[in-house]
């Protein structure tokens, strides 16, 4: 037992190293993750211990990190790339969508891909444009992949270890506003208190079911106590698996429930709350009493950083969302 | 800017059919040797059991393209893109490699895969529909085709990184040191994956040698659509060193690959060498080449052909006589016989498959649509 108090941030530094100690096949590659750790310093030190060959400086170009990656994984490394920014990933795409999540199919099974892709996603720290972005959808909409997105430190630190041991390739969604959130958890655990694809009930409640990932879950934890003063009690779900998706925990929530929010930074046109919904509703249509309400970013693209308060969901959305669902 | 860099910019591109004066050449056109300072050495202790040998594939994957492509014309494949012209260029590259080289072909590198040992049914199972690829590239080192021109260029660039990781780079152990073969286009010449790949490997001395076979046409597009400059010329702006070698002789490509992958091996790489060679047919058969070229340029091209030209060189040093030669005939019939049955035979897998191989560990989607599929597919039995 080892209580600390680390930051998100730092607990997958130090889920990183770890997994780089338990396997000498795990490499990290990504822009400037060296030196300097990284622009967010989640790789900081690890080039020092581990050495260049392990943590590579890549050229700038992501689409060569990926593709790179994906030649390493061929020759049996454990590959771990870093893209610096959400909207820097498209860069990737074709490499991500074509390749890293075909390959397995393409040989009937001979080959695997088992690398992770590492992506600050999310807005809320008054960057300029393609620093904000929450891309998740691109990538549970494609097979062959599997999307997670943690939004603690201690799921930080497990979901990252979870991610480089498996066998198939996993984009990894980092809130990026929530890096220097601490938290205290027992950092020399055994094991993981769940698995890297199942979801969080993080709160009991019976009036509504508040399901979202990454960034908004804080932001519901907030909202579901402010409700509580109010008198609704509010389920919440991290949902932390976006593909595959963790529907048996939302199902038997909102059977309990009957009402369903769905909250992300994401546009919720065709977002995972679109997703959602249309199972939630296929497999609860009796027990629902309100349909499922959505609560995500406007749908145009990500604003200027002065008014992104106004587009993201806080505290008073996703409640105002919780009241309509109520209201039926 | 000096005067020379000036005039290195502005160096035509030469014609088609000429590869200027930096090609490197051994056989003439017309099947007469020619010496090379520096890539004779490389060919210098073939045999003449071994100059058959390249003979006989030549004339074996040219057979295996010409079925692919009557194979398409009756209904028995989607799609075939022919390698027709271009069989020089693959089995020279390709016999120059060791076997535990790796290879990274794109689509068309049928040739590639027969000298390195490959059914050659693997090649038509992608265009019959019955897979996406379907072998194990661990079977041959011969890695899957790959359609998105020019995405195996970073697959080529980061597994290579990955044989120096492993220290089989430079040990000066022949048995140890090992190279891999990129092979693409003169139309991927343009993709940005080609170009990131030549940064990285460059970046990280990695053992790759790009192997761009210029068929001087990207479906309809000239090169010239693609490059000012000779595309070998490439490299150097990379930091790499470039050669460009007559795809159409078969002992040039075998001579100047096998320098290349020492060079790799050795801890030299990356290298581009750059093909020279034309797509004799149409891109694939869905294509129509006499809307965009005139029958001119592929008459001109004709009198290059690689496999005429290796033939000349044996019956004119007295190393295969005309009995030879039909001996490879009659066993192209009868390769080509067994290609169509095995290719009309391939089993097409049932549809429940399609669920498999999609994930290395258990996915919960696979599995459940797995079952609504099987399920729908008993209500009919039922509902008989």
């Amino acid at each position: 037992m080892a209580l600390e108090k680390v930051t998100l941030g730092k607990s997958i530094t130090n889920g990183l190293r770890k997994a780089m100690e338990a396997d000498p096949k795990v490499v990290l590659i990504g822009e400037d993750i060296g030196k300097l750790g990284g622009v967010f310093r989640i790789t900081e030190g690890l080039q020092k211990d581990f050495g260049e060959e392990r943590v590579i400086d890549s050229p700038l170009a992501e689409s060569g990190i990926v593709g790179t990656a994906v030649g390493m994984a061929l020759r049996g490394y454990r590959p771990v790339c870093e893209i610096q920014f959400d909207g820097f990933v498209y860069p990737a795409f074709d490499q991500i969508v074509s390749q890293v999540a075909k390959m397995r199919a393409r040989s009937l099974g001979a080959l695997k891909i088992p690398m992770v892709i590492r992506i600050p996603f999310g807005g809320g720290i008054g960057s300029p444009e393609h620093h904000s972005e929450s891309p998740e959808a691109y990538f549970a909409h494609t097979a062959g992949l599997r999307v997670v997105a943690c939004s603690n430190p201690e799921d930080a630190h497990w979901m990252i270890r979870q991610a480089v041991a498996c066998d198939d390739p996993v984009i990894f969604f980092e809130p990026k506003r929530r890096y220097h959130d601490r938290a205290e958890y027992d950092t020399a655990a055994a094991s993981a208190p769940r698995g890297l694809f199942e979801a969080n009930v993080i709160r009991q409640g019976t009036d509504v079911t508040l399901v979202g990932y990454g960034p908004v879950v804080k932001t519901m934890i907030e909202s579901a106590a402010a409700a509580e003063a109010e008198g609704t009690s509010i389920e919440v779900i991290d949902l932390r698996s976006l593909s595959p998706l963790p529907i048996d925990t939302i199902v038997s929530s909102v059977r309990k429930t009957g009402r369903l929010v769905v909250v992300h930074e994401a546009s919720s046109f065709l977002g995972m709350a679109s997703e959602i919904s249309a199972q939630v509703t296929e497999q609860c249509f009796y027990e629902l009493e309100a349909p499922v309400i959505r609560v995500g970013g406007a749908n145009i693209p990500y604003p200027p950083s002065r008014m992104e308060e106004e587009f993201l969901p806080d505290l008073d959305r996703i409640l105002d969302g919780v009241d309509r669902a109520l209201a039926y | 800017m000096s005067d020379k860099v000036v005039a290195e910019l502005h160096e035509p591109t030469p014609s088609v059919g000429d590869g200027g004066p930096d090609m490197i050449q051994l056989l003439t056109p017309e099947g007469q040797r020619v010496s090379h300072p520096d890539y004779d050495k490389y060919v210098a202790d073939l045999t003449a059991d071994e100059l058959r040998s390249f003979y006989r594939d030549l004339v074996l994957i040219r057979r295996l393209d010409a079925e692919g492509y009557a194979l398409q014309r009756q209904g028995e494949l989607g799609l075939w893109p022919s390698l027709l012209g271009q069989e020089a260029a693959q089995v020279g590259s390709g016999r120059a490699l060791k076997p535990h080289d790796f290879v990274f072909p794109t689509y068309r590198e049928h040739g590639v895969g027969f000298v390195r040992g490959m059914d050659p049914q693997s090649s038509l199972q992608l265009f019959r529909g019955v897979s996406q690829g379907g072998w194990d590239p661990a079977e041959h080192n011969f890695h899957l085709y790959t359609i998105v021109i020019g995405a195996q260029a970073l697959h080529a660039t980061g597994y290579a990184m990955g044989m120096r990781m492993d220290g089989n780079v430079g040990t000066g152990d022949p048995d140890r040191d090992t190279a891999v073969i990129c092979y693409f286009g003169d139309g991927a010449s343009s993709q940005g994956d080609v170009n990131e790949a030549f940064v990285y490997a460059a970046s990280f001395d990695a053992p790759v040698v790009f192997f761009c076979q210029n068929n001087q046409w990207a479906i309809s597009e000239p090169v010239e659509k693609q490059t000012r400059i000779p595309l070998f010329q490439r490299a150097r702006g990379f930091g790499f060193p470039g050669v460009r070698v007559d795809g159409n002789d078969i002992l040039a490509t075998y001579a100047v690959t096998q320098h290349c992958l020492d060079e790799a091996r050795n801890g030299n790489g990356p290298l581009l060498i750059e093909a020279y060679t034309y797509r004799m047919g149409a891109h694939t058969t869905a294509d129509d080449p006499t809307k965009y070229r005139v029958s001119a340029e592929v008459e001109e091209w004709k009198f290059r052909d690689p496999i005429l030209r290796l033939k000349s060189y044996l019956a004119h040093e007295g190393m295969a006589d005309e009995a030879y030669f039909t001996s490879v005939d009659e066993e192209a019939d009868r390769f080509a016989a067994e290609l169509r049955e095995g290719c009309v035979t391939m089993k097409t897998m049932p549809g429940e498959t399609m669920w498999d191989h999609i994930y290395a560990e258990e996915h919960p989607v696979m599995e459940a649509e797995r079952s609504a599929y099987l399920a729908y597919k008993a209500s009919f039995e039922e509902a008989n």
